[in-house]
């Protein structure tokens, strides 16, 4: 199944409701908890992202019993250096965000952190587009 | 799952059917249906929210009576911190407890002091577990049940130590036991309870088997009995054993001060808990070490089961704190014997503390992803006012409870409305028709030639 979310820059009132659906339904389907607890960590962290530093966005979810694709697609000032981006404490994040406690650089590290594949492509003055598959290991197991 | 007891229940004469407590209930466990709600056991985490919000007071709690302590050939009340809130600021500690013996109970032993005990073991696992972060108290069973419920993912993080009832009865039972050279069985251990859902946690362990507590009698159903004994000053021997800092566990933020280690976060009122624990669900707040989250306002004197404001029983609490200090609770080797226990695994509830997936669809996670998806069919077709007249909590909920057979469409008023409206333009237009077989101007007359 799939589940589509739009998220707007800058819009903190409604930041994390696209990863509070995606949680709401992943109980729901009976995912275990572990799983549903790094795809909502990673959706979490996309969502924010888009929120922090992209104009619009789409999070889309792909939900499938052997896994879950979270897909963050962003009209946005784009990502200059990747590999950069990437690292741990890294941020671009100005001062108000980090006030709020976000902005901390480890938004991209824990999204590729918590996800079994993870592809971030970008293209400055375009936009960011990340892809990550999480695989659930347990199918049709307890949460 | 049938058979699922709860303190937590409706009185359906009162029940009017009206939508306030479909819409406060942090699972959403309640719906109405035929005019009456009704609480879905699996959910219901007994925080009591529904009893507070319910103007027709429908909702109650079954506790248990004094009577119980006939079972028993020896008994032993256990008052939660919160019992001496209560009372004014002039009534001791030492009073209230010689009110309990007065009334019937054999001994006491504060909860207070079994709060002394867990702060001291819930310490020693901080420091031994850094893994995990932040770790969430288990003291609340409204709290533990709806992280069992709700937040499954976060059941790693709760600190699986008894709560502060469940050591106090342990030691107890214990040391009457060998004091009197009787079986544990014999002795009956009573919680005074400000809340509904101890009475659940209660009679849950006591159905598993031998438990620590016995029972639990509502702080409301004893306050009359206490308050008539408090005019005389509390007969030798003095029974206050606990520290300031046990009493403290009864209000919120009292655990915090007793356990005092690193960052910590005071929660209370079960919305508020739920929002912490959703930005924990993410990730988040992981620089903090240890939650204290608590379901009602103001911590355990917010029961559902007690007497007083309690804004106003915190403030007597307070002067408890205060007055019986930061002393140590414990002889040094009374501690070293508590640690020893403690990492033995004498304190330990990690069995209580399983998932309980209430939310789940179907056990096949392929159906359970089909249903999924026709939820998000049915929902955009629905009105999105949230407005609760179906009897369920809210649009999507209805949703929900449609693709589960639980409920149809024209459960929807505005579903139901449209329903009519087409109907009615169908009557209209079928009215408008006239058989082949009569004129077109006028049926009765007749085709004429």
């Amino acid at each position: 199944m799939r589940l589509e979310c739009r998220v707007t820059g800058g819009d903190f009132q409604a930041a994390g409701e696209a990863a509070a659906k995606l949680k709401r339904t992943l109980r729901q389907v009976g995912i275990d908890a572990e799983t549903g607890r790094r795809a909502a960590i990673v959706a979490y962290e996309a969502e924010m992202n888009i929120v922090i530093h992209a104009l619009r966005g789409v999070l889309s979810v792909e939900i499938s019993p052997e896994c879950i694709e979270i897909l963050a697609n962003d009209e946005g000032p784009g990502i200059p250096d990747i590999p950069l981006a990437m690292q741990e404490g890294y941020s671009t994040a100005p001062e108000h965000i980090r006030e709020m406690g976000f902005g901390a650089g480890l938004g991209l590290p824990n999204m590729k952190r918590y996800s079994d594949e993870f592809r971030i492509e970008s293209v400055v003055g375009r936009g960011t587009s990340v892809r990550m598959v999480i695989k659930i290991a347990s199918k049709g197991s307890q949460t | 799952m049938t058979g699922l007891f709860h303190s937590v229940l409706l009185i359906e004469e009162k029940c009017r059917g009206c939508t306030r407590c479909i819409k406060n209930c942090p699972t959403e466990a309640i719906r109405v249906r035929q005019g009456k709600a009704r609480i879905n056991a699996e959910r219901c985490t007994d925080c009591g929210e529904c009893i507070r919000t319910c103007d027709n007071h429908a909702k109650t709690a079954i506790t248990d009576s004094l009577e119980r302590l006939r079972d028993f050939k020896y008994t032993i009340a256990l008052p939660a911190p919160a019992l001496y809130g209560q009372f004014g600021p002039t009534v001791e500690p030492d009073q209230v407890l010689a009110a309990l013996i007065d009334m019937g109970f054999d001994d006491v032993y504060e909860v207070a002091r079994g709060a002394d005990v867990a702060t001291l073991v819930t310490r020693e696992y901080l420091r031994a577990h850094r893994e995990v972060r932040p770790m969430i108290s288990a003291a609340c069973p409204a709290v533990v049940r709806l992280i069992q419920v709700r937040f499954p993912a976060l059941i790693d993080h709760l600190i699986p130590v008894d709560s502060p009832m469940t050591c106090a009865g342990k030691l107890a039972k214990e040391s009457k036991s060998r004091e009197l050279g009787i079986p544990p069985e014999d002795i009956g251990a009573f919680f005074i309870t400000p809340c509904p859902a101890k009475v659940t946690w209660v009679r849950e362990a006591v159905r598993r088997g031998f438990s620590s507590v016995d029972g639990a009698i509502s702080i409301s159903d004893v306050y009359g009995e206490v308050s008539r004994r408090l005019a005389s000053p509390a007969p030798a021997p003095a029974r206050r054993k606990a520290s300031g800092a046990g009493i403290g566990w009864g209000g919120s933020g009292g655990e915090n001060a007793a356990v005092g280690l690193g960052n910590y976060i005071v929660v209370d009122g079960i919305h508020s808990v739920v929002g912490v624990l959703e930005e924990v669900e993410v990730g988040r707040l992981a620089d903090v070490d240890f939650i204290e989250a608590q379901a009602c306002v103001g911590g355990c004197v917010g029961g559902a089961l007690t007497v007083r404001n309690p804004f106003i029983a915190h403030v007597h609490l307070e002067r408890l704190v205060k007055r019986f200090g930061d002393l140590p609770a414990f002889a040094a080797s009374e501690e070293e014997d508590l640690r020893r226990r403690a990492r033995a695994g004498g304190f330990d509830m990690r069995q209580d503390i399983a998932a309980v997936p209430a939310f789940r669809l179907d056990h096949d996670v392929s159906r359970a992803i089909s249903k999924a998806e026709m939820i998000e069919k049915v929902v955009k077709d629905l009105p999105g006012l949230d407005c609760g007249s179906c009897g369920s909590p809210h649009c999507r909920a209805l949703a929900e409870d449609i693709v589960q057979g639980l409920a149809v469409d024209t459960d929807c008023v505005f579903k139901l409305r449209d329903q009519v409206k087409i109907l009615a333009e169908q009557l209209f237009d079928l009215a408008k028709k006239n058989p082949s077989a009569m004129s077109a101007e006028d049926g009765a007359k007749g085709r004429k030639e």
